[in-house]
C-alpha cells in the first residue's frame, strides 16, 4: 500500500470521527433509542466488507466465514433499518391520529 | 482499488449517511433521515454488488436473503418493549460480521497469498477482530440479560478486574505476533495467533459485560454500537475502502458521544458502570418491621383524581413497559383530559429500558409527543401539581437518591421531583424495592401518598372504571 493512500485514508478517518462528535451533540433524549438504533444500522455497511471478502478468490474456509459475514452484515442492515422505521413510524403516526379524535 | 464510478457511488452513500443522521436530530425530520440512510445503503450495496458481478456467485445473494429475511422478520415482530435487546442483537451480529471479514481477509494474505500482506494490514485486521468479537460477544450477553435468558442481574466473581486485563493483555501479545509474523511468539504461526486472538477476544466480550447490571446494559449497548462501528472501520482500512472507514467511524464517534449523553443524562460515569467493583451487594432493608403505609382501592384513587386534582402528572416506569400498560395510561390521561384537567406525562431519562425507550412506548400508545416532558423541563412543575402517578416506577422517583445521609446504589442519581406535589399515587405490584433495591421512603409518607397494589394495567383499568362511574 502507497504511502499516500494510507495518508488519505487516516485523514478520512480523523475528519470523519469529529464529523460523527459535531453531528450527535445537543440530541433529545426522546430520540436516543432511535438514534442508536439507527447508526446501528448504519455501521450494517459491513455487509459491503462482507461482499467484497467472500467474492475473492479463495477457499473453502474463506468461503465459510464470508458466507456468514454476509448473513450477519444482512441482519445488521435489514433488521437495523426495519426497526429503526417502526419506531419512528410512531412518532409520525401522531398528529394524523389526533385529529380523528376530537376533544 | 476500485474505479472512479463506483468510488463516486461509495462517496454519495456516506453524504447520504451523515445527511441521514443529522435528519434524526429532531422527532419531525427523524424518519426522513432514516430512510435517506437506507436509500445510501442501497446505493453502497448495490455497488459493491455491481463491482464484484456478484451474479456469478450464487452464495452472495443467498446469504444476503437469508439474512435479510431474519433481520426483517424479527425487527417486525419484535414488540417494542423487547426494543433494546433487538438493537443488541442486530450491533452483536454487525460487529461478528467485522471480525470474520478481517479474519478472513488476514488468511488470504498470510495462508493463502492472494492478497499483498501489508503492515497496516495486519494491525487494522488485528483491531477489528479484537473490537468486532469484543462487540458480538458482548451484544449476546446483553441480549440475554435484557431477555432473561441466562447470566441475568450482575455476575460477579474474585479478580475481575485482574482476569480481564490479564486476557486483553494475552490478545495483544497474539495479536502483536501475528503483525510481527510470529516474530515474538515463535511456536505460534500468525494465523494461530490470529485464531487465539478472535477466542480471547470472544471471551473478553463475555467478561466484560457479565458483572453490568440490567439497569446499566442500555449505556453498555450504546458502547458496543459504537465499538461495532469501529471494527467496521477498522474492516474499512483491511480493504483499503473509504465508505467503510467513513461510514464506521462516523458510528463510532457518534456512538460515542451518544454513549456519553445517556451515560450523563442517567447520573452514572461511564468509567462507574465499566470498572467498578459491583456497588456493594444491594442492601435490603433490615430488620421485619412493618412500616404502615396507606393501601388504595381504585376508587380511592378516582375520588382523588376526581375531586381534587386539576393538574395531574403522570409518571411511567419500567413496570409499566413490562405490564404493557402504556394504552391503559394513555386512556386514563385522555380520560382526565375531557374532564378538564391538565395532564403531562413525566419522562425520566432511564424510564422504561433504554433513554427514549419510554417515548417511543407512550407514542406507540398514541401519546403526543409534545405532552412528554425530560426531567429537566417538568421537576419545579411538581411542587404546583396536585396528584402525581407512578406506575412501575421506583428508583427514578425515590427521594432517598439525593438523602446525602443514605449510601446507595441509587445515590446522586437525579430523580423526578415528585416528593414535592400534593399527592403520590403509586400504582406497583407490592412493596418490593425497584431494580437498584433501595426502599422508597415516599411509600410510608401517609400523609401524601396512596399505594394502589396491582399490576400496572389491571390497576390501570381499574381507576379507569372507578373515575368513570365516578361522575
Amino acid at each position: 500500500m502507497s504511502s499516500t493512500l494510507l495518508l488519505s485514508e487516516f485523514a478520512v478517518f480523523v475528519i470523519a470521527a469529529f464529523l460523527g462528535f459535531e453531528l450527535i451533540t445537543r440530541v433529545p433524549s426522546l430520540l436516543h433509542t432511535p438514534l442508536m438504533s439507527a447508526t446501528n444500522a448504519i455501521h450494517g455497511i459491513v455487509l459491503v466488507g462482507a461482499i467484497l471478502a467472500l467474492a475473492a478468490p479463495g477457499d473453502t474456509f474463506t468461503r465459510v466465514i464470508g458466507f456468514i459475514a454476509v448473513v450477519f452484515g444482512s441482519m445488521n442492515v435489514m433488521g437495523g433499518y426495519w426497526v429503526t422505521n417502526r419506531m419512528l413510524e410512531m412518532f409520525r403516526a401522531r398528529p394524523a391520529r389526533r385529529r380523528r379524535r376530537p376533544r | 482499488m476500485i474505479a472512479a464510478p463506483a468510488f463516486l457511488a461509495y462517496l454519495l452513500a456516506a453524504v447520504l449517511f451523515i445527511f441521514g443522521i443529522r435528519r434524526l436530530r429532531s422527532a419531525e425530520t427523524a424518519r426522513s433521515g432514516n430512510s435517506i440512510s437506507a436509500f445510501g445503503m442501497l446505493i453502497a450495496l448495490g455497488t459493491t454488488l455491481f463491482i464484484t458481478g456478484t451474479l456469478s456467485l450464487p452464495e452472495i445473494l443467498a446469504g444476503m436473503v437469508i439474512g435479510g429475511a431474519i433481520g426483517a422478520v424479527s425487527a417486525q415482530k419484535v414488540k417494542m418493549t423487547a426494543m433494546p435487546q433487538m438493537v443488541a442483537a442486530f450491533n452483536g451480529v454487525g460487529g461478528g460480521a467485522a471480525a470474520l471479514i478481517a479474519l478472513s481477509e488476514f488468511y488470504q494474505a498470510d495462508v493463502l497469498g492472494t492478497r499483498p500482506e501489508t503492515l497496516v494490514g495486519s494491525i487494522t485486521a488485528v483491531l477489528s477482530i479484537l473490537i468486532g468479537c469484543v462487540s458480538f460477544a458482548g451484544s449476546v450477553i446483553a441480549f440475554s440479560k435484557l431477555q432473561d435468558l441466562f447470566l441475568t442481574g450482575s455476575v460477579s466473581f474474585p479478580l475481575q478486574r485482574t482476569v480481564n486485563a490479564a486476557v486483553l493483555l494475552v490478545a495483544l501479545l497474539c495479536g502483536a505476533n501475528a503483525i510481527a509474523g510470529g516474530a515474538i511468539l515463535p511456536f505460534l504461526s500468525p494465523f494461530a495467533s490470529i485464531a487465539v486472538l478472535f477466542f480471547l477476544a470472544l471471551g473478553l466480550g463475555v467478561l466484560l459485560v457479565v458483572p453490568i447490571g440490567g439497569a446499566d446494559m442500555p449505556i453498555v449497548i450504546s458502547l458496543l454500537n459504537a465499538f461495532t462501528g469501529l471494527a467496521a472501520a477498522m474492516s474499512g482500512f483491511v480493504l483499503s475502502n473509504y465508505v467503510l472507514i467513513i461510514s464506521g467511524t462516523l458510528v463510532g464517534s457518534s456512538g460515542t458521544i451518544l454513549t456519553r449523553l445517556m451515560s450523563s443524562s442517567l447520573g452514572r460515569p461511564l468509567g462507574k458502570i465499566l470498572f467498578a467493583s459491583v456497588s456493594g451487594a444491594v442492601k435490603k432493608s433490615e430488620g421485619g418491621e412493618e412500616r404502615p403505609v396507606n393501601a388504595a382501592s381504585p376508587e380511592d384513587v378516582a375520588a382523588l383524581l376526581n375531586y381534587e386534582a386539576e393538574k395531574v402528572i403522570m409518571v411511567p416506569g419500567y413496570g409499566l413497559a413490562v405490564a404493557q400498560a402504556q394504552g391503559a395510561m394513555a386512556e386514563l390521561a385522555r380520560l382526565l383530559e375531557e374532564r378538564g384537567k391538565e395532564v403531562k406525562f413525566a419522562i425520566h431519562p432511564v424510564a422504561g429500558r433504554m433513554p427514549g425507550h419510554m417515548n417511543v412506548l407512550l407514542a406507540e400508545a398514541d401519546v403526543p409527543y409534545d405532552r412528554l416532558y425530560d426531567m429537566e423541563d417538568i421537576n419545579d412543575e411538581f411542587a404546583e401539581t396536585d396528584v402525581v402517578i407512578v406506575v412501575g416506577a421506583n428508583d427514578v422517583v425515590n427521594p432517598a437518591a439525593s438523602d446525602p445521609e443514605v449510601e446507595s446504589p441509587i445515590s446522586g442519581m437525579p430523580v423526578l421531583d415528585v416528593k414535592s406535589a400534593r399527592h403520590v399515587v403509586f400504582i406497583k405490584r407490592s412493596l418490593s424495592p425497584g431494580f437498584a433495591g433501595v426502599d422508597n421512603p415516599l411509600f410510608y409518607d401517609t400523609e401524601k401518598t396512596m399505594m394502589l397494589f396491582a399490576d400496572a394495567k389491571q390497576g390501570l383499568q381499574d381507576v379507569i372504571a372507578a373515575v368513570k362511574s365516578g361522575q
